[in-house]
């Protein structure tokens, strides 16, 4: 957000915003420029210097921000923290955020024991094995999209072309939903994780999608398959809207983190020649290069929300009961106490304690999907284009800064 | 090495099959944790112990 941005949001809010302290840090942190892999710099300073700080918000509330590896796992594991965010003190991105996880809330957003009740109607849908299962499936995919588009031509968008479609066929295949709509959940979806979307727009995307896979659910109790969406519908424990919520969390989570990943992978990977190389030379070492990729990308990079139950310390700081907080997943990520030389690409590293999934009851539900699609598209796209590069220079490839979730809106690349 | 997971807390994030996978593994129908050597040799204690300390839920832990 840019500042003249910043000031029509509190402008916006009126009389009755709370003012933080001038000197508490403003989020979401700008990135420093040339930078575009890295966290903002204030964010990376407060980690070295005051690791729990405070944090001004778009409307001018303050909440804290926790930048440790260590803290973020201890806030994000302890049960006194809620992510329910219809919580008084629950801290939010922008108004349109604010509209987007209080309108119709899912398990992301509820507490246990009514959160892991439906997630746990999830789990064995993405568990690891059945996950595996998958990769037949998801490797045919990568297949057909590259033929298709090198099919006689020498440069496209990655982004439209491969990153995007793999996953969304991927969670459609899953969910039971018709991929021939992918324009319609593709612009809701981006509409929903836009940080410059108006609270109005957020609420007719949302009520256009619910509205969609209200009707597929219902669709579904007529013409059944093996899809999540018409199994969930058998079960005979959720009513339709229920099971459009959900379905709606799996289908965004479901393409737009994988897609944004496998593009800014491809990049980081671009622009660090000699990590490239050695992927190359040894595909062996996809799985740990992805986990590095996660660690070091990290593009959940704005911070997880959640807001005090009780009074609790972290990191020596005492958050009292009613305070927001921000967990910077991206700041945890490059903890020189856990990831020594952090700030560099390594794909030998053992990068497995990132924290890129979250951590505590609501880390990732769909990571091992997201790990088979990841390890599928990187391998595959490295080894059917061994000359694949950039094909626009690096400083006109367009960084999604106004985006919830991190990466490119486009990659032109050649081979 | 003996391994105690609570299947309540666990919340299905696969985390230890993928650190351990001879030891741990997942219930069919929900997803849950399930230890398959609950005393494991030692060629395997370096995996268990980085199972148990990136499980999101702090729903695995040992004892000896």
């Amino acid at each position: 957000m840019t500042t003249a941005e910043r000031t029509d949001a509190e402008r916006e809010t009126g009389p009755g915003a709370r003012t933080a302290t001038p000197a508490a840090l403003a989020v979401p942190a700008a990135r420093a420029g040339g930078c575009p892999f890295d966290p903002a710099p204030e964010i990376e300073r407060a980690r070295r210097e005051e690791p729990v700080t405070r944090a001004t918000l778009w409307d001018g509330s303050s909440c804290w921000l926790v930048t440790r590896h260590e803290d973020v796992r201890a806030v994000l594991g302890d049960p006194r923290f809620s992510a329910d965010a219809t919580r008084p003190g629950f801290p939010f991105l922008t108004a349109g955020g604010r509209e987007l996880v209080t309108s119709t809330p899912t398990f992301i957003r509820q507490d246990d024991p009514e959160h892991a009740r439906l997630r746990r109607m999830l789990t064995a849908d993405f568990m690891i094995k059945k996950m595996e299962a998958m990769r037949p499936e998801v490797q045919r995919i990568a297949e057909e999209l590259l033929d298709r588009m090198t099919d006689g031509r020498d440069a496209a968008d990655l982004v439209t072309e491969f990153a995007l479609p793999l996953p969304s066929l991927v969670i459609c295949l899953l969910l039971g939903v018709p991929y021939e709509d992918h324009a319609f959940f593709q612009e809701r979806s981006r509409i929903l994780l836009s940080l410059r979307s108006a609270p109005e727009e957020v609420r007719a995307s949302q009520q256009e999608l619910q509205q969609y896979l209200s009707r597929l659910a219902e669709s579904k109790r007529h013409t059944p398959d093996d899809g999540i969406v018409s199994r969930l519908v058998a079960r005979g424990e959720l009513d339709n809207g229920d099971i459009a919520s959900m379905g709606r969390l799996l289908l965004i989570a479901g393409h737009e983190t994988t897609a944004n990943m496998t593009a800014l992978s491809t990049l980081t990977l671009l622009r660090n020649p000699d990590q490239l190389a050695r992927l190359r030379e040894d595909p062996s070492l996809i799985k740990g290069a992805v986990e590095e990729l996660l660690r070091y990308l990290t593009i959940v990079h704005n911070g997880l929300p959640r807001v005090a139950t009780e009074d609790v310390s972290v990191g020596g700081v005492t958050v009292r009961a009613g305070e927001g907080v921000l967990c910077t997943l991206n700041s945890a990520n490059r903890d020189e106490a856990v990831f020594p030389g952090g700030d560099a690409l390594d794909v030998g590293r053992d990068a497995r304690r990132h924290v890129a999934f979250g951590f505590g009851v609501h880390q990732c539900l769909g990571q091992p999907l997201a790990r088979v699609e990841l390890q599928i598209a990187l391998e595959t796209l490295l080894r059917r284009l061994p000359g694949l590069r950039l094909a626009v220079p690096f400083e006109e490839v367009p960084f999604r800064h106004d985006m919830g979730i991190y990466g490119v809106h486009a990659l032109p690349v050649a081979w | 090495m003996r391994i105690h997971a609570d299947q309540e807390k666990c919340c299905g994030a696969g985390s230890c099959v993928l650190a351990a996978p001879d030891v741990f593994d997942q219930r069919d129908e929900d997803g849950i944790v399930v230890v398959l050597d609950a005393e494991p040799p030692a060629a395997l204690h370096d995996a268990v112990r980085e199972a148990a300390a990136i499980c999101p839920a702090a729903a695995i832990s040992l004892t000896g």
